[in-house]
């Protein structure tokens, strides 16, 4: 829509928009874009996670003014962060927690588009980078842990740099690269810092392309069928963007409870000890968001063909990721929402149990039936992949689907929904 | 199918089942610290000042014969309570080395309010040449840096015992029943009722010297508590009342589309 109107404003607007359609193109994007009518409150955690990564960027910009990433002093200069510096304790809170936050907005999102099929045609580059997202993001994540550069901190660095021993002929000559030395040191906090600085705007930029994918096809939505004409839309704004802002509040009030009551209660106690190379601590364990993926990392015990335990667990680990990548080919479903498919409905929890479970059994020692457990709840994990998703599309009978968003949405047939 | 799903129900409430079953551990676990009460607990707690103050004289008097507390200042004693002019006594009865003059030489003074808290040893080494070996750590984040935080710091506090029959204890050493492996380096620091005198005339006893100056101790690891609990009520109040308003906003927003 163009401006119209012939005040000041209108000709300014007009002016640049011919040079630059900045305007219209906003007016296109939140005004004219075309949105389901029926998001339901699920399909907030999208604009939830873009702001979190906006309150990160922000809050550590802020923090990496008062920081310094030196081996010697970085411990001591987080703790002035959070005695000296003007509502220092408040950042560093919001960053620590915000991190926490940040993942547990980004699984909700990513299991929403789970069950409503929303990786399948024609949004699978979308999911794709959304994938590239988390993946940055735990690069990000792992790198801001050790930068305060308490035990916690340079254990799991020592612990996680490792794991790329494991490949066979270069592994150790990249851990040394990693750490720019023979060991975790100054050097590999300093590189730690500097791409911890990096990677979140390569998080804003792919963020930047999941936003025009999202654009090109819009929103899935719960029925999981396609727009079909204007009965079946709303514009953006101010739909949405009411809907999002009193989402927005609700997970402040969450994020709040954490940064005000509970500021530590996602950390590890040991990560307020300075970082010691000559003391293990008794448990290295990782922030709970990395877990699931631990638990994947140490369920192999055993060499399989002579192909060592660990290279193997190192290869699950990403590759329970990278198998996310290919979703949109393993789900042969024609339906998209799990509110059709009877049986994936059930599947669908399964994986969310199994994720717990892998959870649960990462934040343990590796003892006794907490191994089994890991075992089984890694094997299931790729089982749900590899194995069931494809063919359950293949012989699940999904239910009929409403013609259209507004004939289930407004008509007397609206008994679709339920869910 | 339908028919795979009982199947998977099955297999995933055994492994979950197991999972909580639990592992059985190593005997070495020392039990869980029993909880106390703190006045700084929940959403309203702040420190009780009088605790402060009276945790201060046991740190002053007793731990800091051996453990320092480096990442406060004098000036710090302010925020529990301490006047501007008793703080300044307080840093007064310290030795500071500063320097170098205008000679060229290190030199002894007596500490300001702007100095951080002396430390009892120059260095890791010293500490450890003092105390057979074992180095008593900082104590300004130590209830921060232990799983259960001022209930742990208070039960090693009172947690000195004779070591049971037959236990084998290592030269220097000390039982404890809720350190981890029971021999700790510190031998008990709290030694009897009226090892020292209050100030306000509280009666000094161990439990209450240990609560006293675990609850300094806690306020030296987190001393912006009382205003972050402040101030989160109030965010929190704000955040309730705007997602009320952007409720009834939404409401009537899409009141037109149904």
């Amino acid at each position: 829509m163009p401006v119209t109107g012939t005040g000041r404003t209108s000709r300014i607007i007009r002016w640049i928009d011919y040079r630059l359609p900045f305007v219209a193109m906003l007016e296109h994007e939140l005004h004219e874009y075309p949105t389901p009518r029926n998001l339901n409150y699920w399909w907030n955690f999208g604009s939830l996670a873009g702001i979190m990564l906006v309150i990160m960027i922000v809050s550590g910009i802020v923090l990496a003014m008062h920081y310094t990433p030196n081996a010697a002093m970085a411990f001591d200069s987080v703790e002035r962060i959070m005695r000296d510096v003007n509502y220092g304790w408040l950042l560093r809170y919001i960053h620590m927690n915000g991190a926490s936050m940040f993942f547990l907005i980004v699984y909700i999102h990513m299991f929403r588009g789970l069950y409503y099929g929303s990786y399948k045609y024609p949004r699978e580059l979308l999911w794709m980078l959304g994938v590239i997202i988390l993946l940055l993001m735990m690069a990000t994540a792992f790198m801001g842990y050790v930068l305060p550069w308490g035990q916690m901190s340079y254990w799991g660095a020592t612990v996680i740099t490792n794991l790329f021993s494991a490949i066979p002929l270069f592994g150790q000559k990249i851990v040394t690269l990693l750490w720019g030395g023979f060991t975790v040191g100054n050097p590999t906090l300093n590189r730690f810092f500097s791409l911890h600085y990096l990677l979140p705007f390569v998080i804003v930029a792919v963020v930047g392309l999941h936003l025009i994918a999202l654009h090109t096809h819009g929103s899935n939505n719960p029925l999981g069928i396609d727009n079909k004409g204007p009965q079946d839309s709303i514009p953006f704004h101010p739909y949405y963007t009411i809907k999002d802002a009193f989402g927005l509040m609700v997970f402040l009030i969450f994020f709040s409870i954490f940064i005000f009551y509970l500021p530590n209660f996602l950390g590890d106690p040991q990560n307020y000890i300075p970082a010691n190379p000559l003391q293990t601590p008794p448990d290295i364990v990782p922030e709970w968001y990395f877990l699931p993926f631990y638990a994947i990392l140490r369920s192999m015990t055993f060499n399989v063909l002579g192909i060592p335990s660990k290279l193997i667990g190192v290869m699950l680990m990403f590759s329970s990721i990278l198998v996310l990548f290919l979703l949109p080919w393993l789900d042969t479903s024609r339906v998209r929402s799990a509110r059709f498919r009877p049986v994936y409905k059930w599947v669908f929890w399964f994986l969310v149990i199994d994720v717990l479970t892998l959870g649960y059994v990462g934040a343990h020692p590796p003892a006794g039936t907490i191994v089994v457990v890991g075992q089984v709840a890694t094997f299931y994990y790729f089982f749900h992949f590899l194995i069931l998703f494809p063919l359950l599309g293949k012989i699940e009978r999904p239910r009929p689907l409403p013609t259209s968003i507004g004939a289930a949405v407004l008509g007397p047939a609206g008994a679709a929904g339920g869910n | 199918m339908p028919r795979f799903v009982p199947g998977f129900v099955f297999a995933l409430a055994a492994a979950l089942g197991f999972a909580f079953a639990g592992p059985a551990r190593a005997q070495e676990e020392p039990p869980p610290p029993p909880h106390q009460q703190w006045s700084f607990e929940g959403v309203f707690g702040t420190y009780d000042a009088a605790a402060l103050q009276r945790g201060f004289q046991v740190y002053k008097e007793v731990c800091s014969a051996c453990h320092a507390l480096k990442h406060l200042y004098y000036r710090d004693l302010t925020d529990i309570g301490y006047t501007e002019d008793q703080v300044k006594g307080v840093a007064a009865q310290a030795q500071v080395t500063d320097g170098p003059n205008d000679q060229g030489e290190m030199y002894q003074r007596p500490g300001r309010p702007s100095d951080p808290i002396v430390t009892p040893f120059p260095n890791d080494q010293a500490a450890r040449a003092a105390n057979n070996g074992a180095l008593p750590p900082d104590l300004s984040l130590i209830v921060k840096a232990r799983e259960g935080g001022p209930d742990y710091v208070y039960a090693i506090l009172t947690g000195f015992k004779d070591p049971p029959a037959g236990f084998k204890m290592q030269p220097n050493m000390n039982y404890n029943e809720y350190f981890p492996g029971h021999q700790i380096a510190m031998p008990p620091p709290l030694t009897a009722d009226g090892q020292l005198t209050y100030a306000d005339g509280t009666k000094a006893t161990i439990p209450q010297m240990a609560h006293d100056v675990t609850t300094f101790l806690a306020w030296a690891a987190e001393p912006n508590l009382d205003e972050r609990h402040r101030m989160g009520a109030k965010v929190i109040l704000f955040l309730v009342i705007a997602a009320g308003i952007f409720y009834a906003a939404k409401r009537k927003i899409w009141a037109a589309l149904h």
